[in-house]
């Protein structure tokens, strides 16, 4: 996974749905359109339900990843 | 019918040009008709995206939830949060035993009995039969039960559920029919708590693509 520049990181390992996408929400309203978060989840979930949220928000998976548990994803704020 | 002055047939096929080339662009006509079928069927097919990511119905979600113990509090919680997640604007109607949930005192409201509900876990081998499962004490072991089991797969607390929700702006609006049957006042609810009757719901529901009833 490349050292994108990321403007916010959203730790989310151990939590579960729908708690991840609740914490990437209110992490993108504090961001401006560009911007980028790292968001780390450990719901097995999240492989899904980070690409059907970003999808619905109009933001851009950009990268993601899975190591052992940890899924990364890294995800540019798009416009609603 | 051809005696008839206001039955005008219109053949779209011109008899001048049926299978002949057309001889400005040298196509023939079944190509040209190929063609603009494409294009049209694009075309519609596009506009009807367009105007349904413009439809606001599809952001828009209406839950009805009627159940009162813990284990179907979480569903509309989870899927009301979800759905704000993903740029819905919420609204979560609280009806019967539902109105449990937004109870100052949902903790103590909020239980689980494992009478009548086999696919219940239980930390035994096979089902309990009814008859244990209604013995006294089975309600506060049983709802004690899950709350651990809960807690332990970090699934989020109903206060935590409830305090996201109202933090999307999720509109969570009492049934004013069944809090006054049941006896509550409107003090019995948590800040932020609407009141609203049948219509209320439907006034939402009517402009949502997503209803669903818990």
């Amino acid at each position: 996974m490349s050292e994108l520049q990321v403007d916010a990181v959203v730790d989310t390992r151990g939590q579960n749905c729908p708690m991840p996408i609740m914490n990437s929400t209110r992490a993108m309203r504090q961001l401006e359109v560009g911007q980028v978060i790292k968001l780390m989840a450990t719901d097995k979930g999240a492989k899904s339900d980070v690409p059907a949220w970003a999808e619905s928000n109009g933001h851009e998976v950009i990268e993601s990843d899975t190591q052992g548990e940890v899924l990364t994803f890294i995800v540019r704020k798009g416009e609603d | 019918m051809t005696e008839n002055p206001t039955d005008v047939t219109i053949d779209l096929r011109s008899d001048d040009s049926e299978g002949q080339q057309l001889p400005e662009i040298g196509l023939d006509e079944s190509r040209v008709r190929q063609i603009v079928r494409e294009t049209v069927q694009d075309t519609v097919k596009e506009e009807v995206q367009r105007a349904f990511a413009k439809d606001p119905a599809m952001k828009r979600g209406a839950i009805v939830a009627s159940k009162g113990t813990l284990d179907w509090a979480y569903p509309p919680l989870i899927l009301g949060n979800a759905a704000a997640a993903v740029g819905m604007e919420t609204s979560i109607f609280f009806t019967f035993y539902g109105l449990n949930i937004i109870h100052k005192d949902h903790a103590k409201r909020l239980k689980m009995s494992a009478v009548g509900n086999p696919a219940m876990p239980m930390p035994v081998p096979g089902t309990m039969p009814d008859l244990i499962t209604s013995l006294p004490g089975m309600i506060p072991f049983a709802t004690k039960m899950m709350k651990s089991t809960f807690a332990e797969h970090n699934v989020a607390s109903i206060s935590e559920l409830l305090s996201t929700a109202q933090e999307m702006g999720i509109r969570l609006i009492a049934c004013q029919m069944t809090v006054d049957v049941f006896g509550f006042e409107q003090s019995d609810f948590i800040d932020g708590v609407e009141f609203g009757g049948a219509a209320a719901f439907m006034a939402q529901a009517r402009k949502s693509h997503m209803t669903m009833f818990i």
